[in-house]
């Protein structure tokens, strides 16, 4: 059994197992404190579009990744947790702005983004019941269905802006609280992937029919994987919401939904540390492309061009994304790694 | 109780990450800065930067508005520029995306340090940047975005094209002067924010001009059997009927009442102005009118001169967009000439103080809202061609 740890593989519970976390999000606070003032606005702006595409990349790796479940409809959850923190806070800026303004805000905002979160999970658990049954391209088509039904009817509901889209939506998105969200969705993922429910949504992806044999409820592990991964996309929404200040059913098309299924598959499929890079990567390369033009080494536009090839490349000459199953941990030398098994190796064991 | 003496491995990356982050912070200030001091010292450019949907689904509406830009801007350079400087454009895809023109601008208004931002074409991209322009205090002006939100974002953004009800009024005046009618009936799209604006302003107005609106029936988008509501129009015996809605139901509810028996003119919006208008209608579209931001056949001789300098350099006759990017470009510039000098807050208030500006899409006026106040053309439908018919002042 050692091979395959139940626990978590470093041994440690409660506080000992969490302190570097919590480390990282004092970090988080501080930085927010004292740097992030300086920062230039527009490497702040994609800084933040970094921080919200990692929290949907990681969210939807526990789905596609960890779990091997081909969903296509991140971007609908996405707006279903943004419209629906949106239209609170609009609704209280309307009524109640005094709310809005210092402390109260900052504990409404929380309120607000885990409720869109929690709206948005339950579109997860509503449409993961019946069509997590389906396997494959199956799945893929009836998530991609959602998120469009999503987009349409939001398209047509006036109360919501319709077409016209939902502005002057309070600001109150900062460095602290996308980055807070960061480091927590990673913390629930790693914790959970590396727990006996995470071994599920792995087993799951190796082989259903052998996880059933063996007594894993796959329904239940997927639609539970399903979920969470929801839950994280709704709350990045409504992040994005407050950020931007404006929300349009244009931004989340299934476009949306590919980008952050390129994120996860260019990362490589069931890496956190993967997703992340991919994510930063991806969002810093889109502006930084820019500079071509700007500076005037191409006359016309490529930036788009450019961006499509790399991502060719970058899938040719590594199919399994840019980190395969491992993580940056793997890469250290074996004796910093504490006894913690690589998953790469660990599925090398099973196979 | 272990902790490990050595610094566990995403303690590394958090700091590792932190540090990289705070290095690429200061660099690209430091690289600012020395931005900011060759563009000072040069110092014969006025930057202005332009957010368009160059690529993505909306593709045509951003090169169409950007050409019209880039034949203003030569134009004025070919002049000598203003106050003796250049004008130099810099333009930003946004692909079609609210967040990549929130980006865009940001960019260009602190890295490019533009003056003043123009665009974008659609409201919905418009929206997601006049809220950061207005927090930096620099001008812009949206050449055709038409949602009365845009401009309610802050003093320092514009529009110089006409919001929706205005057509309205237009049509109203046209119906009244024009075609000396006393007897309208309107049959309008309840669902549609754009068509019951039409219709309100037009009742308005046409009821002040001396006229009664006889029937006032209303449909939804997407209704294809209007059969009931034409003939409680046809009992009214209507002189003219307004239907301020999209082409589609037009074109149905024009070939509806011509088998109802209801023979007179219809008339409406910029809704109207599509191909498949004809395509679906038919014959029966003949002799109605509808309201348009521009058009090509208009004889005004800076219409004309317009046309020929567009077509000369892309090719192509200039489109609504291509006008309109064209005005709005020209607006920037006769407000920068007026102002004493090229801070932002002067341009602004040389914008908001234009008065009367000849634009190719008709006389521009900046209204208290920052909302552009000007003529429309009345395009009148012959044997499925769009003809110019006349300009209606405001």
């Amino acid at each position: 059994m050692s091979q395959f740890p139940l626990t978590h593989p470093g041994g440690a519970h409660g506080f000992v197992a969490a302190w570097k976390w919590l480390a990282a999000l004092a970090l988080v606070w501080i930085l927010q404190f004292t740097l992030v003032g300086d920062l230039d606005p527009y490497f702040f702006t994609i800084l933040m579009y970094a921080g919200i595409n990692v929290v949907l990349a990681v969210s939807l790796n526990l789905v596609n990744g960890f779990t091997g479940q081909f969903s296509m409809g991140h971007a609908g959850f996405m707006s279903i947790g943004g419209y629906t923190a949106a239209f609170i806070t609009l609704f209280l800026a309307e009524r109640e702005p005094a709310l809005l303004q210092g402390m109260s805000g900052e504990l409404v905002f929380i309120g607000v983004l885990l409720l869109g979160g929690i709206v948005a999970g339950a579109a997860g658990y509503l449409v993961g019941l019946p069509s997590l049954r389906l396997k494959g391209d199956y799945l893929a088509i009836v998530t991609l269905g959602f998120g469009e039904i999503i987009r349409v009817v939001i398209l047509n509901v006036n109360a919501i802006g319709g077409a016209r889209g939902l502005p002057n939506i309070p600001a109150l998105s900062s460095f602290g609280w996308v980055f807070s969200w960061v480091v927590f969705t990673t913390f629930v993922v790693w914790r959970l992937v590396n727990s006996s429910h995470g071994r599920e949504f792995l087993s799951v992806r190796e082989d259903e029919i052998a996880a059933e044999a063996m007594g894993v409820n796959t329904t239940r592990a997927k639609v539970r994987a399903f979920v969470i991964g929801a839950f994280f996309a709704g709350v990045a929404g409504g992040l994005f919401a407050h950020y931007l200040r404006y929300l349009n059913p244009q931004t989340f098309d299934f476009n949306r939904s590919f980008e952050i299924i390129i994120m996860v598959v260019l990362g490589g499929m069931g890496s956190i540390s993967g997703s992340i890079f991919a994510a930063v990567f991806l969002t810093f390369i889109r502006e930084a492309l820019r500079y071509l033009k700007d500076s005037g080494i191409t006359q016309l536009d490529y930036r788009m061009v450019i961006y499509a090839l790399m991502l060719i490349v970058l899938m040719l000459t590594r199919p399994n994304g840019i980190f395969g199953t491992r993580e940056i941990g793997d890469l250290l030398p074996a004796r910093l790694r504490r006894g913690r098994l690589p998953q790469g190796r660990a599925e090398g064991i099973i196979r | 109780m272990k902790i490990s003496p050595v610094l566990n491995t995403f303690t590394r990356v958090v700091i590792a990450t932190t540090l990289s982050l705070s290095l690429a912070a200061c660099t690209k200030k430091s690289n600012n800065a020395s931005q900011d001091a060759t563009q000072n010292a040069a110092g014969d450019t006025i930057l202005v930067g332009e957010v368009g949907s160059m690529t993505g689904s909306e593709g045509t509406f951003g090169t169409s508005t950007h050409n019209g830009i880039d034949l203003a801007f030569k134009q004025i350079n070919a002049k000598g520029g203003v106050k003796g400087k250049k004008l130099a454009l810099i333009s930003m895809d946004d692909q079609g995306k609210p967040e990549e023109a929130a980006t865009a601008v940001t960019k260009l208004i602190t890295q490019n340090k533009v003056a003043a931002i123009l665009g974008e074409v659609a409201s919905s991209r418009s929206l997601a940047m006049a809220p950061i322009a207005q927090q930096y205090k620099i001008p812009m002006v949206t050449p055709s975005s038409t949602n009365p939100k845009v401009t309610e974002q802050g003093d320092y953004i514009f529009r110089v094209c006409f919001i929706d009800p205005f057509q309205g009024t237009v049509m109203a005046k046209f119906a009244a002067q024009n075609l000396k009618l006393k007897r309208v009936a309107i049959l309008r799209d309840v669902k549609n924010d754009y068509s019951v604006g039409l219709a309100d302003f037009f009742t308005a107005t046409f009821t002040q001009l001396g006229g009664t609106v006889v029937e006032d029936q209303a449909y939804s988008s997407g209704d294809t059997d209007f059969k009931t509501q034409l003939t409680n129009i046809k009992g009214k015996n209507p002189e003219a009927l307004m239907v301020p809605g999209y082409y589609t139901e037009v074109g149905l509810i024009a070939r509806q009442a011509r088998e109802a028996g209801i023979k007179v003119p219809l008339l409406g919006g910029d809704g109207w102005d599509s191909p498949k208008l004809t395509e679906i209608g038919g014959v029966a579209m003949n002799g109605s009118f509808f309201s348009n931001h521009y058009s090509q056949e208009d004889k005004a001789p800076n219409v004309q001169t317009f046309v020929e300098d567009y077509k000369k350099i892309h090719g192509v006759a200039p489109d609504g967009l291509a006008a309109m990017g064209y005005d709005a470009a020209m607006v920037l510039v006769d407000a920068m000439n007026r102002s004493p000098d090229l801070a932002s807050g002067n341009i602004r208030a040389a914008l908001a103080a234009t008065k009367d500006y000849p634009g190719v899409t008709g006389r521009i006026t900046i209204n208290e809202k920052r909302d552009a106040v000007k003529s429309a053309v009345v395009l009148n439908i012959d044997n499925g061609q769009f003809k110019y018919q006349t300009t209606i002042n405001p």
